[in-house]
């Protein structure tokens, strides 16, 4: 993981939600005793209209759900699927745990590495691809299991990537 | 005799996620039976406790039991009922299933107790990753409400309820029943302190029921059917259902498979409708019977071993979340467990000291190993690390659970470890030690 799990990025402007958004986020809120208890799911709202969540945007809806930014960013570094910075158009999600590592997730990490020339919790210099090691995504039994943003792409191997990787845009 | 498969029946049906053809199939046929024939939330509850369904999300705590703790005079307080979809635990993947494939199956058994439990509200708490999942889950919720099984005056019995799919945001924690419950308040999920008890002071500070998606499906089952049909299902009477199987790791046909409780590990591995032998006619090294936090098992201990609550736990491991996960001879024991305990240490919740430090620490003194660089004192060290970790010092079971792959590997292949360190490199050969670390 790189260092920026830790810290928020400023996206250098006030982050509103577009009305299409602000109405999700009231229809979430009714659906809760407590304005906290819409943390989660407001934050999902915020990364998919963003594609990650910046500064302002987690100040945005800590106004909200009235918590504090400091609460705010507790829960933002405490869960791995809200991305702190800007991610590739495709987020490569290599799952790692155990019975995907029998079933050769080391190498498909490393072969990523190599085609993509980047580290991982790194994004190619054009934008296209953020690669990332997950735990265990329950996939095991088309294992090795990995996930390209909200899609589950299982069993894979080395030729299926590069095919994959070739089809994306 | 054979086996009619139960929670699986409608999977690979087509159209199985829809509401007509569950309707079509008899689906909320049970919910009308009771809510409208005069059943009441305690015949739900004693017919569920009659049953001995046992909870499918790890703990196999009887669920009417757990139901019955919820205090009869709540002081004005709603009662919640929170569907765990966590699934999490490495190794798993029947919950992703059920969802998947039959939602209405978890709904109307959810329905059914949220009834017992007089419960107006309940969440279905689903891991982020499955987006699909909590999308199928959505669409049947509204047809759920279209159809009038969810909202005001339910088949005209006067029961209301309402289902909301709460989604989670990637954190192996928000499985255990209080981390779940600050998760779903919006919080860091940290588990609590207990007592309280959930059933007593849970989500919202009100009483709370914490349920696995394959426990709820259960229920649809039990009351459909009756819980004299369902305890006849399984070993013996504390062992009863219908269960679902989790295989995963070296073996020909990988998959979700349902069997009475109690089937025999070999016969999972190695029967013709299960997981049909080894891959390329390898031999087993050891088995994970339970998910990750499970002790291995060596090959002589799969020798008569009933995948059940009390087999797994006569084995001195547990059923867990029956992930079954198949290690070969070509399967390095050191690398397996240092993979195990890197997964630990990234999931620890860092509340607990003993946790926080412990877990990091076991998966560097592994790793050191692993790498060739290990010494033979660091064998001892990893039992002392543990010892120190787990049985009472933390606040949940997490420890408990990341010292079990280690415990247990030491304690069973003691020899790989101290071939590890002897010769700087696995004793199992296809992987040197430096190609693992580089």
């Amino acid at each position: 993981m790189t260092g920026r799990r830790y810290g928020i990025e400023s996206a250098g402007h006030a982050a509103l939600f577009p009305p299409e958004a602000r109405d999700r986020i009231d229809a979430i809120l009714a659906r809760y005793p407590t304005k906290q208890a819409a943390l989660l799911p407001i934050l999902w709202v915020a990364q998919e209209t963003w594609g990650w969540i910046s500064r302002e945007a987690a100040e945005e809806v800590a106004r909200i759900v009235e918590v504090s930014p400091a609460h705010v960013s507790g829960v933002l570094t405490f869960y791995t699927m809200y991305n702190l910075a800007p991610v590739g158009r495709h987020h490569l999600q290599v799952c790692t745990s155990i019975s995907c590592h029998l079933a050769g997730a080391g190498d498909l990490v490393e072969h990523c590495r190599r085609r993509l020339g980047i580290d991982l919790g790194q994004t190619t210099p054009d934008g296209r691809f953020t690669l990332t090691e997950v735990e265990c995504i329950a996939g095991c039994d088309r294992a090795p299991s990995m996930m390209v943003n909200d899609a589950y792409h299982e069993p894979m191997n080395a030729a299926k990537l590069d095919a994959l990787l070739e089809r994306l845009p | 005799m054979t086996f009619e498969p139960v929670l699986l029946a409608r999977v690979g049906r087509d159209r199985s996620q829809d509401i007509d053809t569950y309707v079509a199939d008899g689906g909320y046929g049970t919910l009308r039976k009771v809510l409208t024939g005069g059943g009441t939330p305690e015949s739900v509850t004693e017919e569920v406790k009659k049953s001995g369904l046992r909870g499918r999300g790890g703990a196999g705590f009887p669920t009417g039991v757990k139901w019955g703790f919820v205090p009869k005079d709540t002081k004005g307080k709603p009662v919640y009922l929170l569907c765990n979809a966590d699934e999490s635990e490495p190794g798993t993947f029947k919950d992703r299933l059920l969802m998947e494939a039959d939602p209405h199956q978890l709904l109307e058994g959810q329905i059914l107790s949220a009834f017992a439990l007089r419960c107006r509200t309940s969440y279905i708490y689903i891991r982020g990753e499955f987006f699909h999942g909590a999308r199928v889950l959505v669409r049947a919720i509204e047809e759920a409400y279209r159809e009038g099984y969810l909202g005001e005056n339910i088949l005209g019995s006067g029961f209301a309820h309402d289902i909301t799919v709460h989604r989670g945001a990637g954190a192996y924690i928000c499985g255990e029943e209080t981390g779940l419950i600050e998760s779903l308040e919006g919080k860091r999920g940290q588990p609590r302190i207990k007592p309280p008890f959930p059933a007593v002071f849970g989500v919202f500070g009100a009483p709370t029921i914490v349920n696995n998606v394959e426990t709820l499906c259960c229920v649809t089952h039990i009351m459909g059917r009756g819980a004299e049909w369902f305890a006849k299902i399984g070993r013996n009477e504390k062992n009863t259902g219908p269960k679902l199987y989790c295989l995963s790791g070296a073996v020909n046909r990988p998959g979700v498979y349902e069997a009475p409780m109690g089937l025999q590990m070999k016969e999972l591995l190695f029967g013709p409708d299960f997981g049909q032998g080894m891959k390329d006619g390898r031999k087993v090294k050891a088995v994970i019977p339970g998910g990750a936090s499970a002790a291995m098992l060596t090959p002589e201990e799969i020798e008569d071993c009933p995948l059940d609550f009390d087999g797994l736990a006569a084995k001195k491991s547990m059923l867990g979340s029956a992930a079954i996960i198949v290690m070969n001879e070509d399967t390095c024991i050191v690398d397996a467990a240092t993979n195990l305990a890197k997964f630990f240490s990234h999931e620890s919740c860092g509340q607990c000291t003993p946790c926080r430090e412990g877990t990091p620490w076991l998966y560097r003194v592994l790793s050191r190993i692993e790498a060739g660089e290990g010494r033979m004192e660091d064998i001892d060290l990893l039992e002392k690390i543990s010892n120190q970790m787990a049985n009472g010092m933390t606040i949940c079971v997490f420890a408990d659970a990341a010292i079990a792959p280690v415990l247990s590997s030491i304690g069973k292949f003691r020899d790989e470890y101290r071939y590890h360190v002897e010769n700087k490199r696995c004793l199992v050969g296809s992987r040197t030690a430096a190609a693992v670390i580089a």
